[in-house]
């Protein structure tokens, strides 16, 4: 559990950092929270010559919410998403998210940014922000751009990101509505065995708007437009949820691993989904 | 005056902090402050760091080993392969099972994480970087995983150095995968009570490969000083005189010249019972270098390549007549030990205790038989957290009466009742040879029902089944009950030896002028407490506080030779030791005092912490006093000082027992569960301290929930580890523990001088088949018979789906 020899580099703001990644190229990687990075470099499965510190950058940090928009700096670690009380009006599902990584030890150093730009799979909040709609600012040599999480994940660590480029922060409106973080893991710690994110709006006791993504059942995260709509105009009743689900299974390619083997996944994640679903209209 | 009042004898006892108070951990202060002293915070000028090079494969041919690059990086000064070793005849080292192994790969690897070279650096780093630049060419060749395969004919031969050996230490081999089979028992009394029995039920009980996982994985320091010729070690040992008699054995250093010291040890279980190549390997280099050698593991491979546990496939048989009163048990076990068979038994014993298996029933007839397996596995099976082989005879039975119950249609709870060992049969002779020393089953178990309420809990049930029934509910309720028999305290030394060393333990005691004293004792403590308990057994016995005690083990300069701490051994063993060697510290001392007080030494009786003259209370002399006597006054014929010593052999084992309950909830559509109560009742002997007895079955109870629900050492077809971290090795933390109610009755062992058991294990034999009676009983009204460990969400989920509760 000994990582190969690396040079260690921590800018104080964006623009040096930036220079770092272009400087080394593919020997470069920034660092986060480390709680991806540096246990695959420990296994000696990533090989990092030269690790970027975002750690100093303090523009990276903090949470704004400017009326109905929420913006949040990918340096903020998850204790600090549990923490803002802003963020727990403005965007509840976070914070029932974020209790259920791992532990406090690691969220009080992992980070927002990191979770979701490194593309792992097993990550919550990659679904999360496809759930929300949120969009992530990337900062390269030429500028920054937008790209939208529901655009942003390719396969299993491959994302819309450039090597040369930096996640710096991710912004969406205010959800409203209800809303419930379903999460089905073997232990504290564990990746999710499925999980779901759900925020439903509803007008007149009908579904009127509706998200659905869920984690780690596929080599990206799955956000399902047509779950969303299979309840919208309904009440959310029995049939609908199962309409719902049933899109949602259509969608999900999950793989055997030591969690279990693809049928108990497909039926866990048809229930953690129903379960989530009733949870989020019972507090619509 | 207040003050001037003599304190009474409640105060005197009080104060002693003897057996029975509930006195706090005298260690916790150094631990609880991060100033423990681990073998890794171990530095010694000019020390070199040890790196293994081990094997990706299974089972393979080394073609060639290639050390160059590595020999070519800065910092690297050696780089040891079994060549090296060859010529000092230690490329092979023997197990304590009477096999050998090899220290470095000799001409192939049989196991993935196998040793294959060692790297030797100026710092940890280099060690690392170097390991991963030795180039090794490997054949691969064919893997055998499973046991039942290894045993058929055309099966790949993996131990070719005993080719065409039929037969090894424990008798004839079969087939060439083949180790043993050791039987106990009557075979045909056992078969004819079976096939004349009135109902009979079978069953293959699985109980699946895991690992101790001690948070502190091995390691050692090993300083040779070529100027004196003493050789140092520093080790994760639970048993250091062992290693120092086996290395010198080895290495032909003089037992003299080598010190073994097993510093703070966090955690063993079993998991540091055995030796290890990195041992062997840091003593052969610093014997090389002259300079100290550090060798630390890490986890993942604390996980592939120490010791495992269990990996017992025991297919039972079990007769009763039709009222239920059992008459003959049987059992077969197909052992896998992996590539090397290195058990950690009593050597006479290569399947343990196992014969333990009737439990605490009185079965007239019985027969086990093990055939031990070589595989390409780990090798290991040791006793993690029990006494050898006692947790899968204790799973075993508690499985077989389960299923028996079913058989019968007969409640689990009072087919136990009707076949425990009464309270008047004890000494009670066992079918399988064990003459089991006290215990009084029935008050134990009536007091845990009653505890639980099972009459209620058994309506609740069959009112949650119907209401599951009708679709009101989606979650079963399981009733997992458990009485175990262990057998611990190894051992008599007529039929127990490690390695011709008899089971014996020891403990000398100094009582320092002022009153005060240390002990020293053959055992090694790695989390049990004993610098606390120890102190009280001696307190209450020399009538010194134990605040006044020092206890020391692990150093094998200054304690006596002792076999170490695993098997629940050190209170049943090295307890009695202390035990015995205050009384002779008594004895002296009462002579003294009858010189002092002028009386003849019947004329005095001992009194908490004092000598008096017998009718005259008012004339006495304390433990105190006495001791400052011992070492300033000219005594005739006593010699100065006050010491003693005691070595002691056990005449027998101990037997503790113990009832427990587990209530579970189980979600049929996740395959999660929820343990709503665990109630423990344990028979431990005395109590010395009852917190460290709560503690220790807290602790064992989360093992036992771990193992049962979801900690295994799982291998893919080609031998692959598929859990080789804590992500998918299950460790529990506060989050998955449940609340445990403890209880206890109190039955002292007859033959144990202060009449105590030992403790630290029983919450590990009886945990495992408690929470995994407490699944299988959850789907009883559904069919369910057996069912292999670990329960984890998705095999629960799979017994529900194959139940066809998924609709």
């Amino acid at each position: 559990m000994i990582p190969a020899s690396f040079e260690y580099h921590r800018p104080t703001n964006l623009e040096a950092a930036l220079a770092t990644l272009k400087e080394f190229g593919d020997d470069a990687r920034v660092l986060a929270g480390g709680h991806s990075l540096i246990p695959m470099m420990k296994l000696r499965m990533a090989a990092v010559e030269h690790l970027v510190d975002l750690q100093a950058i303090a523009d990276l940090k903090g949470i704004a919410i400017d009326g109905g928009t929420v913006r949040i700096g990918a340096m903020t670690t998850q204790h600090e998403l549990i923490a803002h009380q802003g963020l727990a009006q403005a965007a509840p599902i976070i914070r029932e998210a974020a209790l259920q990584i791992a532990d406090p030890q690691v969220r009080y150093m992992g980070t927002v940014g990191g979770n979701v730009a490194n593309g792992d799979p097993g990550n919550d909040m990659p679904g999360l922000m496809q759930c929300l709609d949120a969009t992530y600012t990337l900062a390269g040599p030429d500028g920054t751009r937008e790209v939208k999480a529901r655009a942003f994940y390719e396969a299993a660590y491959m994302t819309a990101r450039e090597d040369d480029e930096i996640l710096t922060a991710i912004g969406f409106e205010a959800t409203g509505g209800g809303w419930a973080y379903e999460k089905q893991k073997r232990k504290i710690g564990d990746y999710a065995t499925a999980a779901a994110a759900v925020i439903l709006q509803k007008d007149g006791g009908v579904c009127s708007g509706a998200s659905i993504a869920m984690t780690n059942l596929a080599d990206t995260p799955v956000w399902a437009a047509e779950a969303g709509e299979a309840l919208v105009g309904t009440a959310c009743e029995p049939d609908a949820v199962g309409r719902a689900v049933e899109a949602m299974l259509a969608r999900i390619e999950p793989t055997e691993d030591n969690r279990g083997p693809v049928e108990f996944k497909r039926h866990v994640a048809g229930v953690i989904l129903r379960r989530a679903i009733e949870r989020a209209w019972s507090r619509a | 005056m207040n003050d001037m009042t003599p304190p009474t004898r409640e105060e005197r006892v009080e104060k002693l902090k003897g057996l029975g108070c509930s006195r706090k951990r005298v260690e916790d202060v150094r631990f609880t402050h991060g100033k423990g002293n681990y073998v890794d915070d171990i530095k010694l000028p000019g020390m070199l760091h040890g790196d293994f090079v081990r094997s990706p494969y299974a089972h393979a041919r080394v073609k060639s080993i290639d050390a160059s690059a590595a020999l070519a990086l800065k910092g690297v000064v050696a780089v040891l392969t079994a060549k090296d070793l060859e010529p000092l005849n230690l490329h092979w080292m023997p197990t304590l099972a009477g096999d050998k192994q090899m220290v470095l790969a000799d001409g192939k690897v049989l196991f993935q994480g196998q040793e294959v070279a060692f790297v030797l650096a100026e710092d940890r780093y280099i060690a690392a970087d170097a390991a991963e630049l030795v180039e090794v060419e490997y054949e691969e060749l064919p893997v055998v995983t499973d046991p039942f395969k290894a045993l058929e004919p055309d099966a790949v031969e993996l131990r070719e150095d005993l080719h065409g050996q039929d037969s090894g230490v424990h008798g004839k081999r079969r087939h060439h995968n083949h180790i043993f089979l050791w039987e106990a028992g009557h075979k045909e009394a056992t078969e004819q009570a079976i096939s004349s029995a009135e109902v009979v039920a079978e069953e293959m009980v699985y109980y699946h490969r895991t690992h101790p996982c001690p948070l502190e994985t091995c390691g050692s320091v090993a300083s040779m000083d070529k100027v004196n010729g003493k050789l140092t070690v520093y080790g994760t040992f639970q048993a250091p005189h062992v290693v120092r008699t086996v290395a010198s054995l080895l290495s032909g250093i003089e037992e003299h010249n080598i010190r073994v010291v097993s510093p703070d040890i966090g955690g063993g279980f079993g998991n540091k019972v055995g030796v290890y190549p990195g041992y062997v390997c840091s003593i052969v280099a610093s014997i090389v270098t002259g300079r100290p050698v550090k060798w630390v593991e890490d986890r993942m491979e604390n996980l592939m390549a120490t010791a495992f546990a269990r990996d017992y496939w025991m297919k039972g048989r079990i007769s009763a007549t039709k009222d239920g009163r059992i008459t003959g048990l049987s059992c077969h076990v197909t052992a896998d030990h992996g590539a090397f068979d290195a058990c950690a038994d009593p050597t006479k014993f290569p399947a343990g205790f196992f014969h333990i298996m009737t439990g605490s029933y009185d079965i007239p007839v019985a027969h086990v038989g093990v055939d031990g397996v070589y595989t390409n596995k780990a090798p290991g099976g040791v006793a993690y957290r029990c006494s050898f082989r006692v947790t899968e005879a204790a799973y075993f039975i508690e499985r077989m009466i389960e299923v028996l119950a079913i058989e019968l249609g007969m409640d689990a709870a009072e087919l136990r009742a009707k076949n425990f060992i009464r309270k008047e049969q004890f000494p009670y002779h066992s079918a399988l040879g064990w003459e089991y020393d006290s215990g009084d089953y029935h008050t134990a178990w009536e007091k845990a029902l009653k505890a639980v309420d099972y009459e209620g809990l058994r309506r609740e049930q069959a009112e949650r089944v119907e209401a599951f029934r009708r679709g009101e509910t989606r979650k079963l309720l399981g009733i997992g009950l458990t009485h175990f028999t262990e057998i611990v305290g190894a051992g008599p030394v007529k039929n127990c030896d490690i390695l011709g060393m008899g089971m014996f333990d020891s403990c000398e005691i100094r009582i320092h002028p002022t009153g005060s004293a240390i002990a020293r004792l053959g055992t090694i403590s790695q989390g049990q407490g004993h610098a606390t308990t120890f102190a009280q057994i001696l307190a209450s016995e020399i009538g010194l506080s134990a605040d006044s005690i020092t206890i020391e083990e692990g150093d094998t300069d200054t304690a006596p030779y002792g076999l170490g701490t695993y098997g629940s051994r050190s209170t049943p063993v090295a307890g009695a030791a202390t035990a015995m060697a205050g009384r002779k510290i008594r004895a002296k001392a009462q002579m003294i005092a009858a010189y002092l007080l002028e009386v003849h030494d019947g004329d005095l009786e001992w009194d908490v912490d004092r000598f008096v003259v017998k009718g005259a209370p008012e004339r006495f002399k304390t433990m105190k006093e006495i001791a400052y006597a011992a070492y300033n006054q000219a005594i005739p014929g006593v010699e100065p000082g006050l010491e003693a010593v005691s070595y002691y052999d056990p005449p027998n084992m101990t037997y503790p027992f113990g009832a427990y309950v587990c209530v579970m909830e189980i979600d049929v559509d996740t395959g999660t569960h929820e343990i709503r109560q665990f109630y423990a009742l344990d028979d431990c002997g005395t109590r010395i301290n009852p917190m460290i007895i709560e503690g220790q079955v807290h602790g064992g109870l989360t093992e036992a929930l771990a193992i049962a629900m979801g900690q295994e050492i799982a291998y893919d077809e080609i031998g692959n580890v598929k859990t080789g971290t804590l992500m998918d090795f299950f460790l529990p933390t506060a989050w998955e523990t449940p609340n445990y109610t403890t209880d206890f009755t109190e039955t002292p062992s007859p033959h144990h001088p202060i009449g105590a058991k030992g403790v630290g294990e029983s919450p590990n034999v009886g945990g495992v088949p408690a929470f995994s009676n407490a699944v299988h009983d959850a789907f009883r009204a559904f069919g369910l018979r057996q069912v292999h460990m670990p329960h984890d969400q998705w095999r629960i989920w799979k017994t529900a789906h194959d139940l066809g509760l998924h609709g």
